[in-house]
Parts: structure tokens; C-alpha cells; sequence
């Protein structure tokens, strides 16, 4: 990705202090239009942390986050996430009881029509719009091959469909930037290759910059455009993924010291 | 053999402990002398009894368990089930011109109940929030319309909607404080909220009239001709208009059709809600409240909508539950009154209506048919939900998702 490409997220000196303990010491990022930018580091060093800063569900200690140049620091997670930040969760959390269609069509909320009275007479808005959001359901449920299980509870799907329903759910409220938090967690080795093909399709075909924490490496290194490496809330180093894999210090966070 | 003779045997002996003093000794009063005479046979009767059932116990397990047939509800296409519900409706329609004056006000009761369980129904089973105050909102619908005739003149019809409104507005109000409240907390919350109201009511003594309550209220009108006896100065009475003589089985049947109306209109809407983007943003609150956050849903707007449509469902039930008695105090207003409701949405199974509906139907005919038990009822109350939550922890019609065919 060129230096030149538009910046999207701008995160500057972030800091979040929980009492004592500071768990994330003035991080700095550039999020660039249809980039992969992968946040990596040992456990604990605070890259939750930064997601759910930028994502509005803390209100940081310290530093600036602005989304394509407006400040969205110390927002609301529902007003951030209008504005075109989405996530997934580390652990998943889907609506379980709902049917794979419903988390979809809940995805939608702020985009459809919601009034009370022309959905309690059915007007020909309401009906129509309810049309779209189905639509729009049918065409994410196909695209992550998801079709079949349309009509199931969601918690009752296995684990790396639930993973993709998540994505789905997310990537159908139209967003600009969508984080994902361990998307590979958990999956088999198959089920991590598709996902870097959906990350790759997401970002060509649907205009999405991907923010995104991950452990496992292979994807990191095969998806990333940039990496930035954490350790104790402190970022150590941003680079191209090859550069960060040879550098001395970030080998040093996670191997230790000889 | 031996050792299950043993358990029988001290299986009656603990039951004959019990018995005795319950049943076995009987209290008798000839002139001034009260005398306790023991009923020995009333105790080794019930021993005998304990005994032989302990015996036969594994036999009985066996014989009943032993056909596992599942029993399942035969599925209907949405033809049938719009055929059904018509015929439901009809049969409702129908009954009562063929039925007894007592019946038909026990299920004018039943209707009430369904549309409060209903309104319930949205806070408890979809939105998921704890609400044991519920029966405040019903009883500022029933004292709205009690205050505007008593202090107004206003009839039941003017009453109605504003009994509505009025509700919902206090249900927009107790969402303000408890949103940031969630299970427990929430429930303690809106307790006290529901004990607040009804102190309010019993302490404004000159507005409310204090635990006296306000009597004497009309009951509603047939497009403005009353339904009574006799009418007051310068109106015209239904029955006369008609050319009837009055019949108080007429006043009975037309609240029963009020209700029914009501409880109807209240199902509509409930069943429409649930499949509204409001009611999926309900269903998804009470899954997970930050997946809601994290995807645009502004939880704030969504508990509120959920506490003031479920309010103003009360407040309709409670304007017409005014009507129908006459009379309004706050005792028809305690807390065993939101707890029923409340059983009434858990026995059905949290967020079905059908569920709702049958478990109005048990809650409110079983203790009118039990009359005899009328001590045992909050006992035999208890015994029920216990066992339904061992047993059937989803209700007795648990909710079954909604199926849509997506077009290619």
C-alpha cells in the first residue's frame, strides 16, 4: 500500500490508564483506505485494549482518535459504530437465540426503515425496506456460503461458521472500517486459509480498511499490509510485516531476552 | 423386597407426622368447651395410603415412563393456522350467548390477564429486562380513568387512550433511571417503583381517595348510551333504545366483548412488534447488550421503547379493569398481582404468545374451578411454578423462531 493512499483512522498518543496499571501507553497508527493494518504482541499488551478505545466501548485516558479527520474519541460504541467502525469480538457474540437471518436483519437496525406505524400497518416503505435488508441478508449469507443455515438459532451453529456469521454481521452494516478481534482463534487450519481469502475479498470488493489483532502468524505475515508489534501497552515497532519479523526487539517481546 | 418395604414404611411414618396435625386432629366446639379430638382414622388412612404407593412406586415408574412416544404438534402451513385462529376467534365470538353469567366474567378476567401477560410479555420475554412493577402501570391505566370520571366526568371511551398514554408515560419514566440496570438489580428497581405507585395512591387521600379508592365507576358505554339500569338525567339507556328489557347477562357479554376486542388488539400489535426491526432490536438487548452497541443500536432507545409500549398495554388492561369492577383501590394493586403476571409470562414460555395466552387461561380458571382449595391456592400456585421450572424451564409453549424462504 502506498504512503499516498488516503488516511481513514488516525490514531494518535493513546493512552488508557485503569487505576494504577496503564495498559496502553501512547499508541500511534495510520489506517489507510482498503489497508490491512494487523496489530500483533504478546498477551496482555493492551491490544484489546486499543479496540475497544478506538471502538468507543472505553473512553481513553489520553490522546486522539478521528475518523476520516472527525474526532470520535470518548464517543458512544453505538455512535462510532454508525459512523463506520465495526468489530468482532474476541470471544464471539452473536445474538445465539436469534436465527442466523435475524442477526443479520438486527445488523441492519440503523439503516432501515424503523418507524413504529407504517411497520404496524405495513405500509409499502416498510415493506419494501424490509425487502432490502433480506436482500442485502441474502447476498452476505451466500457470499460466506451461509445460505443453508439461514432459518438456524446462530448459537447452535459450529464454531468457525458462528466466526463468519460474525463477520457477515458486521460487514452488512456497510462499514468503513471493521476490526477484527482474533478472527482466526479457534479455527482449523482450512478454516484460516478461507479467511484470508474473505479478508482480501472484503478489502478489494467492499472497500473496507481491516484493523486487526491476531496470533496467529501465517496470516498476519500473508494479509497484513502493515504490523504494529505491542508489548506492555507500549508500541515498539510499525513496519512492513517482513521488516517487523526480523527486528531485534520484537523477536526479543516475544522470545525474551538470552 | 425388604429394603423397599423399609422405605414405605418410613415414608408413612413421616407422612402420618405430617398428617396429624393437619388433618388428624379436629377441632370441636360443643357449647363454650372447644376440644381437640384426634382422628385416627383420617392418619392411618393417609399412612395406608403413603405406604402402598411407596410399594408400588418402581411398578408405577415403569408402567408410566414406559411408551416413549413423543408427543408433537402436528405442523400447520399458515393456511391452517389462519383457519384456526378464525375459528378460535369465532368460537370466542359465540360462546358466551350460550353460557353462564359467572363463566363469562371469569373469562372477561382471563382477557384482562392476557393482555397484561402481553404487555408483560415485551419487557420479560423479548427485551429481557426484569420488571416485578409491572402492576404499577397497570393501576395508573385503571386510576387515569377512575380520576377523569371522578374528577372530569369523562367516560370510558375518553379514558381509554389516555389510560394508555398516561401509562406510557410512566413507563417512559421508570426506564430513565434503570438503564444503566440490568437482572437483579433491575428487578429490585422496578419493585420498588410498583410499591411506590401504590403508596402514592394510598397516601394522596384527598386526590385518590386514599385507601377507600374512587367507586362508582360507569362501566362503558355502547356509542354513548349506557349499559345499566337505569340512566342517569337526560340519557337514553342501551336497552331502551333497543326496545330490550335490561338484562344484566347483556352488561356481562358486552364487557366480556370489550375485553376480548382489547385482548385481541393487544395480540395484534404484540405479534406485529415482535416482527418489526424494533422487536428483533428487543430480542438482540436481551441477547447481548454490547454486540448491540458495537453494531449501532442505541440500547437506550430500545429498553425505553420496550418499558413504555409494554406500560401502555397495561395501562389499556388496567383502564378496562376499572370499568368492569366499578371500583378502584390500591389493595387490587400489591405485588402478588405483578408477581402473577409475571408467572403468567414464565409458565407460558418468555416471549411466545400462545404460551402467554394458555397460561392466563390456567392461572386465572384453575383457582375460580378450585374455589373449595381456596387456602391452598397460593400453595398449590407455588407447587406449580416449581415444578414447571424443574421440568419445563422454556415454558409450556416455548418460542419457536420464525422461518423466512429468502429469494435466490
Amino acid at each position: 500500500m502506498s504512503q499516498s493512499a488516503k488516511t481513514l483512522l488516525e490514531v494518535s498518543n493513546l493512552t488508557m490508564r485503569f487505576g494504577g496499571l496503564l495498559a496502553v501507553d501512547g499508541v500511534s497508527f495510520e489506517l489507510h483506505d482498503k489497508e490491512v493494518f494487523a496489530i500483533i504482541g504478546p498477551n496482555g499488551a493492551g491490544k484489546t485494549t486499543v479496540f475497544n478505545c478506538i471502538g468507543g466501548f472505553y473512553r481513553p485516558t489520553g490522546g486522539s482518535i478521528r475518523l476520516d479527520g472527525e474526532s470520535i474519541e470518548g464517543k458512544a460504541s453505538h455512535v462510532v459504530a454508525r459512523k463506520g467502525l465495526v468489530r468482532t469480538f474476541q470471544n464471539v457474540r452473536l445474538f445465539k437465540q436469534l436465527t442466523v437471518l435475524e442477526n443479520l436483519l438486527v445488523a441492519q437496525h440503523s439503516l432501515i426503515n424503523t418507524s413504529l406505524f407504517s411497520g404496524l400497518f405495513k405500509s409499502r416503505a416498510y415493506r419494501q425496506s424490509e425487502e432490502q435488508a433480506q436482500a442485502r441478508a441474502a447476498h452476505w449469507l451466500d457470499l460466506l456460503h451461509l445460505r443453508e443455515f439461514a432459518n438456524r438459532e446462530a448459537g447452535n451453529l459450529a464454531y468457525g461458521l458462528q466466526r463468519r456469521l460474525e463477520i457477515a454481521r458486521c460487514m452488512i452494516t456497510d462499514p468503513r472500517v471493521l476490526m477484527l478481534d482474533e478472527p482466526a482463534a479457534g479455527l482449523n487450519p482450512q478454516e484460516k486459509r478461507d479467511l484470508q481469502v474473505l479478508i482480501d475479498l472484503l478489502r478489494r470488493d467492499y472497500n473496507v480498511a481491516v484493523l486487526l489483532i491476531e496470533h496467529d502468524m501465517s496470516l498476519v505475515m500473508g494479509i497484513s499490509d502493515r504490523v504494529l508489534v505491542m508489548e506492555h501497552g507500549c508500541p515498539i515497532v510499525t513496519g512492513l510485516p517482513a521488516e517487523v519479523q526480523r527486528d531485534p526487539r520484537v523477536i526479543k517481546a516475544y522470545l525474551g531476552e538470552e | 423386597m425388604f429394603s423397599r418395604v423399609k422405605t414405605a414404611l418410613f415414608a408413612a411414618i413421616i407422612a402420618g407426622v405430617i398428617i396429624a396435625p393437619v388433618f388428624g386432629l379436629q377441632i370441636t366446639r360443643v357449647g363454650m368447651a372447644t376440644t381437640i379430638v384426634p382422628e385416627w382414622n383420617m392418619i392411618f388412612r393417609g399412612m395406608a395410603i403413603v405406604f402402598v404407593f411407596h410399594l408400588i412406586r418402581p411398578y408405577l415408574a415403569k408402567f408410566i415412563f414406559k411408551p416413549k412416544a413423543k408427543f408433537t404438534a402436528p405442523v400447520m402451513g399458515d393456511k391452517g393456522r389462519k383457519a384456526l385462529t378464525f375459528l378460535l376467534i369465532a368460537i370466542a365470538l359465540i360462546w358466551p350467548f350460550f353460557s353462564g353469567r359467572s363463566q363469562v366474567d371469569i373469562a372477561t378476567l382471563v382477557l384482562i390477564y392476557v393482555m397484561l401477560g402481553l404487555g408483560l410479555n415485551i419487557v420479560v420475554g423479548y427485551a429481557g429486562l426484569l420488571d416485578l412493577g409491572f402492576v404499577g402501570f397497570y393501576a395508573v391505566g385503571a386510576y387515569t380513568y377512575a380520576l377523569m370520571y371522578h374528577w372530569l366526568g369523562l367516560g370510558f371511551w375518553w379514558a381509554l387512550p389516555c389510560a394508555g398514554i398516561m401509562a406510557g408515560i410512566f413507563g417512559y419514566i421508570l426506564g430513565f433511571p434503570v438503564l444503566r440496570l440490568r437482572g437483579d438489580y433491575l428487578a429490585i428497581v422496578t419493585l420498588g417503583f410498583g410499591e411506590i405507585i401504590r403508596l402514592l395512591l394510598i397516601n394522596l387521600y384527598d386526590f385518590t381517595g386514599g385507601p377507600d379508592g374512587i367507586s362508582g365507576i360507569p362501566k362503558p358505554t355502547v356509542f354513548g348510551f349506557p349499559m345499566a339500569r337505569r340512566a342517569p338525567e337526560g340519557e337514553t339507556t342501551f336497552h331502551d333504545l333497543m326496545g330490550w328489557s335490561f338484562n344484566n347477562q347483556d352488561v356481562v357479554i358486552y364487557l366480556y366483548m370489550l375485553a376480548l376486542v382489547l385482548a385481541l388488539i393487544t395480540l395484534f400489535v404484540s405479534n406485529r412488534l415482535i416482527r418489526m426491526p424494533v422487536g428483533r432490536a428487543w430480542e438482540a438487548l436481551r441477547e447481548d447488550e454490547i454486540a448491540c452497541r458495537s453494531l449501532g443500536l442505541n440500547p437506550t432507545g430500545i429498553k425505553l421503547s420496550a418499558f413504555t409500549i409494554g406500560a401502555t398495554f397495561a395501562g389499556f388492561g388496567g383502564a378496562f379493569f376499572a370499568a368492569r369492577q366499578g371500583i378502584v383501590n390500591p389493595e387490587s394493586f400489591g405485588f402478588i398481582e405483578s408477581a402473577l403476571i409475571l408467572a403468567i409470562v414464565v409458565l407460558g414460555g418468555m416471549g411466545s404468545q400462545i404460551g402467554v395466552i394458555l397460561a392466563a387461561i390456567l392461572l386465572t380458571v384453575v383457582p375460580e374451578i378450585a374455589r373449595g382449595f381456596a387456602e391452598y391456592r397460593m400453595l398449590v400456585f407455588g407447587l406449580v411454578m416449581v415444578l414447571m421450572m424443574v421440568w419445563r424451564p422454556q415454558g409450556l409453549m416455548p418460542v419457536k423462531r420464525p422461518t423466512v424462504e429468502l429469494k435466490a
